[in-house]
């Protein structure tokens, strides 16, 4: 144990996801000793993006204003829709350039071990978005693992009913892995060998 | 196959130890709780990534230390390969073989294979059905790698569904909107496919285990009366199952089935009641089942069988594992110390453990090597 603030420090460093108690003190000394311009750009920079960057109110990926530069874009293709787990896959995605729709953004997979079900995902949103006939595929892209999958299943049978194409992408992406980190490549291709799901 | 050189850095009792190998016979020798288990067991974990005396990593690690590591090379149709698993208690585990690192250690599965016989192989026939389906999982994955993925997720799919099931329970019972519900038919599906893939496997696996296990069996217990030389396994399903049905499709439908019609009573106890973790093996001899039948050595005898079997259906499938005996002679009469011994003789590789010299069989002496004090010596 370290005194008061330090010990502070490494407790909120080791918070983070991916942090573990040595890696947060060790963050915190590289801290203790960085140039203090450094540190000040940091904090400010922690400050603005909590402040300033927002969730879009079309799609629930990260934006500066109200809607994300996705849905503001005029040029994307509104018929078709692509749902992800996070912001993040958005991004990933992107990289592949095989995608000229729109995203609906969940906020994360279905797993009742965290507590998450269809409640805490962005689900309700993505059904109103759905309610007119502009949209005409939604492309299921969660996870490929075990959660990111029950998520597809669960949006499928929800889906089904409403006569839209349904597909979901191609295997080839490395089973229990995420997205994100899918080469681009390998994600293009998913995308362009993505299959309706029909049973 | 078989090892050409062991290496433990942190393992068990060991901090450092080196000991080279070769095919054919190699006793190990020496008083209780010297390290002799601990070496073999060390051989069985990169075949299985798992301990035949415990369920957690972290008695595996040496007190004090934070990472165990099993080092081995190994030949197998001539050619060699180093396999090294480190053990990291309540991080990932990391395996490399020829010093590349595998993107998950369960990869590593498949390279070593070996099939142990121990003390402990009595609760197969003695204890619980958990003993029985590890026994079976184990044997499936060295026969198909692949399998670790497939158990891997079911487990999780059971742990998903084990929470919902109590929280579904819970909001059943009180007031507020059943969500949890809702998803609960999408765990059943995975539920239910990924089950059905674990039990095709299992049933194949049972049909070729049993001729097998009758014939070592009847090699095992030689001596014993001609109505008490039959044994048998059969797989026994946590539901009605027609006793022919093998296809993953049917099987999957038929477990859908189930969990549809115990969905009440799972929701009220809050557990899945339906599936490959509610499963065992029944393991008969004669007419009789071997639990709360057999006598002490013929269920010894019937332990080893299955052992033997592993074996057998491993060997047919075309590379000899690594048969390691530890501590089995000890708790045989002298016709069956000889019988097992005439049957392992001809193994590729064995490894033999004893406290004393005098209860290894002299065909199976080989190569020595004494174990005094976490120090291996060749003698
Ligand atoms: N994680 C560990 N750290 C340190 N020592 C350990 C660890 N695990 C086991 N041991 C020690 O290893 C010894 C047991 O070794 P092992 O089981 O190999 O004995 P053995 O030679 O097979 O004995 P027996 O003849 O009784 O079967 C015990 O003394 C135990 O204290
Ligand atoms: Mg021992
Ligand atoms: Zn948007």
């Amino acid at each position: 144990m370290y005194e008061g603030i330090v010990q502070d420090l490494i407790d909120e460093l080791g918070r983070l996801p991916g942090v573990g108690p040595k890696s947060a003190q060790r963050i915190a000394f590289y801290i203790l000793d960085a140039d203090p311009g450094d540190v000040r750009r940091l904090a400010e920079v922690l400050t603005v993006v909590k402040e300033k960057v927002r969730f879009c109110i079309t799609c629930g990926n990260v934006a500066e204003s109200e809607q994300c530069r996705i849905c503001a874009d005029p040029r994307r293709d509104l018929s078709m829709l692509c749902v992800v787990e996070e912001s993040k896959d958005v991004v990933a995605v992107e990289r592949t350039r095989e995608f000229r729709g729109r995203y609906h953004v969940l906020g994360g997979a279905i797993s009742p071990i965290e507590g998450i079900g269809p409640d805490e995902l962005r689900v309700k949103e993505l059904m109103q978005r759905l309610a007119d006939d502009t949209v005409t595929e939604v492309i299921l892209a969660t996870d490929p693992n075990l959660e990111g999958e029950a998520t597809a299943t669960y949006l499928t049978r929800l889906l089904r009913p409403l006569g839209l194409r349904v597909t979901r992408l191609a295997s080839g992406l490395p089973v229990g892995g995420d997205l994100e980190y899918a080469d681009e490549v390998t994600l293009g291709r998913a995308f362009e060998g993505r299959r309706s799901i029909d049973d | 196959m078989h090892v050409t050189h062991l290496s433990l850095h942190d393992f068990r009792s060991y901090e450092q130890v080196d000991v080279p190998l070769s095919a054919g016979t190699t006793a190990f020798i020496g008083a209780n709780g010297h390290g002799k288990t601990n070496l073999v067991e060390a051989i069985d974990y990169l075949a299985t990534l798992g301990s035949h005396r415990v369920a957690s990593d972290a008695p595996l690690v040496r007190a004090g230390a934070s990472q165990a590591v099993i080092r081995a090379s190994v030949v197998r149709d001539e050619r060699s390969a180093l396999l090294e698993v480190e053990i990291n208690p309540g991080k990932a585990n990391r395996a490399r073989v020829n010093r590349s690192q595998l993107p998950r250690a369960r990869d590593v599965l498949g390279w070593m294979r070996a099939v142990l016989f121990s003390p402990e192989d009595l609760a197969l026939v003695k204890r619980d059905p958990s003993d029985r389906r590890g026994f079976l999982d184990k044997l499936l994955v060295l026969r198909s790698p692949r399998f670790a993925g497939v158990k891997a997720d079911y487990d999780r799919i059971l742990r998903q569904r084990n929470t919902l099931l109590k929280t579904a329970g819970f909001a059943r019972r009180g007031t507020s909107g059943d969500a949890a519900v809702a998803t609960l038919d999408v765990w059943d599906e995975h539920l239910a496919h990924t089950g059905a893939e674990l039990l095709a496997a299992r049933l194949q696996l049972v049909d070729a285990l049993q001729p097998y296990l009758g014939t070592a069996y009847a090699r095992v217990a030689a001596d014993a009366t001609a109505d008490r030389t039959s044994a048998a396994v059969t797989y026994k399903p946590s539901f009605e199952l027609a006793e022919a049905v093998r296809d993953r499709t049917v099987l999957s439908e038929a477990l859908s089935a189930e969990i549809a019609r115990r969905r009440k009573d799972e929701l009220d106890r809050g557990i899945s009641l339906v599936g490959p973790h509610r499963d065992d093996l029944t393991l008969t001899l004669g007419e009789l089942p071997a639990k709360g039948y057999a006598s002490h050595g013929e269920s010894w005898s019937f332990a080893l069988a299955l052992r033997l079997a592993s074996y057998d259906l491993l060997r047919a499938d075309g590379d000899d594992p690594v048969l390691i005996l530890d501590d089995v002679f000890a708790e045989l009469d002298r016709g069956r110390r000889d019988q097992l011994a005439a049957i392992v003789g001809t193994a590729e590789q064995v490894l033999v453990t004893a406290a004393v010299a005098e209860d290894v069989p002299d065909r199976l002496t080989g190569q020595r090597f004494d174990v005094h004090d976490a120090q291996v010596t060749s003698v």
